[in-house]
């Protein structure tokens, strides 16, 4: 029996990028959004690496280009942080949908 | 004495084993992420998920990329998170409501996303070779000092823009306004 193959590291990175789709729509903090971007971010970096490791062609660059997703994520999560940060010093809250000033 | 091929009652073997308890492991966790209601255990179940990832990246034969996962993702990014979350978080935020209104179609949606990712990723052929390619170490170097050189200065360039720009918006304003207001 054959657990693992491309077609299983691929549907497990599809259920983790759902699991944060899900997570990005559905929760009301703004950290767990990011947290959730992260998830998403993740699972990308999952089905990168598993072409890398079974498609020959793309052996190596694979791992270039999951390190960079790696250095763009790490940049997105300074700059979402910072905005959590700044917008919550301003409004007194981290729930997303509490910040409705362009709506008056 | 010698470990045996496989797991002796069950019959598979060891890789598959580690795999299907990491992707177990990352699966439950990234769940917990999405659906607890404190935030802080939110960040720890993250990290754990992160943590499963790394191990599964050196089945994948990408022991450098399991390195940079665990510091990159959990030595910098999950920390980060935790302190952000130490630094926003009121203390009756746990009481509240913890998923929007739309969380049931969020859910419907995802779900129907996922099976027609996974039907179409299954119905596809890759053109894969049959077994796992093991990236090593000094290859990886090779190609990304030579080949791939610029992307590599320009992530260095967007990550010091990166910092610097967060920097910028996340300090207090000089002159006080909505300080602590």
């Amino acid at each position: 029996m054959i657990l693992q193959s491309l077609d299983a590291y691929l549907v497990l990175a599809t259920i983790l990028f759902c699991v944060g789709a899900f997570g990005f729509l559905a929760r009301r903090n703004a950290i767990s959004m990011l947290m959730s971007i992260e998830l998403m971010l993740n699972a990308v970096n999952l089905a990168i690496v598993a072409f890398g490791a079974y498609v020959p062609a793309l052996t190596g660059h694979a791992s270039v280009i999951a390190l960079v997703v790696m250095a763009v994520a790490a940049a997105e999560a300074t700059v979402g942080l910072a905005i959590v940060i700044s917008i919550y010093r301003n409004r007194r809250t981290p729930l997303v949908d509490e910040y409705d000033a362009m709506r008056e | 004495m010698p470990i045996p091929e496989a797991i002796p009652i069950v019959g598979i073997s060891w890789d598959d084993a580690l795999f299907v308890v990491l992707a177990a492991t990352m699966l439950g966790s990234a769940l917990l992420v999405v659906t607890l209601r404190d935030i802080i255990r939110c960040g720890l179940a993250l990290i754990v998920c992160f943590a499963s990832l790394a191990g599964l990246y050196v089945l994948l034969g990408a022991p450098l990329l399991a390195g940079a996962q665990v510091l990159v993702y959990i030595g910098a990014i999950a920390v980060l998170i935790l302190f952000a979350v130490m630094l926003t978080q009121a203390k009756n935020a746990p009481a509240q409501l913890v998923f929007q209104t739309q969380a049931v179609p969020a859910a419907i949606a995802a779900i129907a996303f996922a099976v027609l990712l996974a039907l179409a990723v299954v119905s596809t052929d890759w053109g894969e070779a049959g077994r796992r390619i093991a990236t090593g170490t000094g290859a990886l170097a090779r190609l990304l000092f030579d080949q791939y050189v610029l992307p590599f200065e320009v992530v260095s360039v967007l990550l010091l823009v990166a910092v610097v720009g967060s920097v910028y918006i996340a300090r207090r304003d000089p002159r006080g306004r909505g300080d602590d207001r």
